[in-house]
């Protein structure tokens, strides 16, 4: 890859043309939102609003057993929803690949987000799950093609957490 | 009550060639084991409350073929949403038949949710699965075998059984990246 787009998103939807994936589950963020809408447009890429993150875990399996690769996309809370499914991939050397909004980070408001935003990449890495950051809008598409690539090269699982720093914190207004 | 291990059997025997079956963790992967090997299986032995989204995707992927899960009621209760996540990006080429023996047998035969007020044929029609029903004897069993092999999908068949314990009988690897390799050869050949 060598252009870089003015919105990052673009960037990550870039590698998953370059990389034929062709499906994206989600348990929606306003992060992921410009990439989803994206996907959404793209007649080529089913797009799967999931209840759960873990059946994103479960669902992009099965696409790579029907001979498709896919991409979950979810907020770190979702995270923790997902650890016993992350067994699936892991046993079975499927390709695994999540892309994670990271909150309770860097300037978060809500509290409530802080527990499993601090524990997001350690519950990752409990899990051997490999786990890419990109800090930087400039470095988001070449770290999710490192992560992809990872993945699907090497049979393993892989996310990339988006830091909060680069999405933004939003401050909240009461009233 | 339909008794579930020689009702798997009957269904799997003479299978079709288009025909690629999943199993959930437990009882339900002994029981398609039980029906003879055949490299068109994957069953789940951990990861509960995946076999769903497992089978979704799958069917997804492999449009062409025709794609028949058997799982057990508990692990159907431990992701009930998928339901609502297979209602709402449907495929027509899968079937889900719920091996509903209203009990967690493998464990020691405590009651699951169906065994009280709960019901899947219910549950999976509010979630939007509108061709749902349940049997409880055989004499449905032409009418089950017209949806998996030729009804437009998804659909999910609650099968009501008896709660007993059945003998294990183990798939050809308990090595998930040997299953999985297995099955996958069966759908590229």
């Amino acid at each position: 890859m060598t252009e870089i787009h003015k919105d990052w998103r673009n960037d990550i939807y870039t590698v998953f043309k370059d990389l034929n994936i062709t499906m994206v589950s989600h348990v929606p963020d306003a992060g992921h939102t410009p990439l989803i809408n994206l996907c959404e447009k793209d007649n080529e890429i089913d797009v799967v609003t999931l209840t759960t993150e873990q059946d994103g875990v479960g669902l992009s399996c099965g696409a790579y057993a029907g001979g498709r690769k896919s991409a979950l996309l979810m907020q770190s809370s979702g995270v923790g929803n997902c650890i016993n499914a992350l067994a699936l991939p892991n046993i079975c050397r499927i390709p695994f690949l999540t892309i994670v909004s990271m909150r309770g980070e860097w300037g978060e408001f809500i509290p409530w987000q802080v527990p499993m935003g601090l524990g997001t990449p350690k519950v990752l890495e409990a899990m051997d799950i490999k786990v890419f950051r990109a800090d930087y809008k400039d470095e988001v598409g070449s770290t999710v093609d490192a992560a992809a690539r990872f993945a699907f090269n090497t049979n393993r699982s892989a996310a990339v957490l988006l830091s909060q720093k680069m999405i933004g914190a939003k401050q909240f207004k009461n009233g | 009550m339909i008794d579930r291990r020689p009702f798997v059997q009957k269904v799997l025997k003479n299978r079709k060639d288009n025909l690629r079956v999943v199993s959930g963790i437990g009882t339900s992967t002994w029981d398609i084991m039980s029906a003879g090997d055949n490299k068109g299986n994957f069953g789940f032995i951990g990861a509960m409350g995946q076999s769903i989204p497992f089978s979704l995707g799958l069917a997804k992927s492999q449009p062409n073929l025709r794609i028949l899960l058997f799982t057990g009621d508990g692990d159907t209760l431990m992701s009930l949403g998928s339901m609502a996540t297979v209602a709402n990006h449907p495929v027509n080429n899968l079937t889900i038949v719920v091996l509903d023996n209203e009990s967690y047998v493998e464990t020691g035969s405590q009651p699951t949710a169906t065994a009280g007020k709960s019901d899947l044929e219910l549950i999976a029609k509010g979630s939007g699965i509108s061709n749902s029903y349940t049997v409880t004897n055989e004499n449905d069993y032409e009418k089950i075998m017209n949806t998996i092999y030729d009804e437009e999908g998804p659909s999910l068949i609650v099968v009501k059984c008896q709660a007993k314990a059945t003998p294990l009988i183990f798939p050809h690897s308990f090595d998930g990246s040997v299953s999985i390799n297995r099955f996958m050869s069966s759908i590229k050949s």
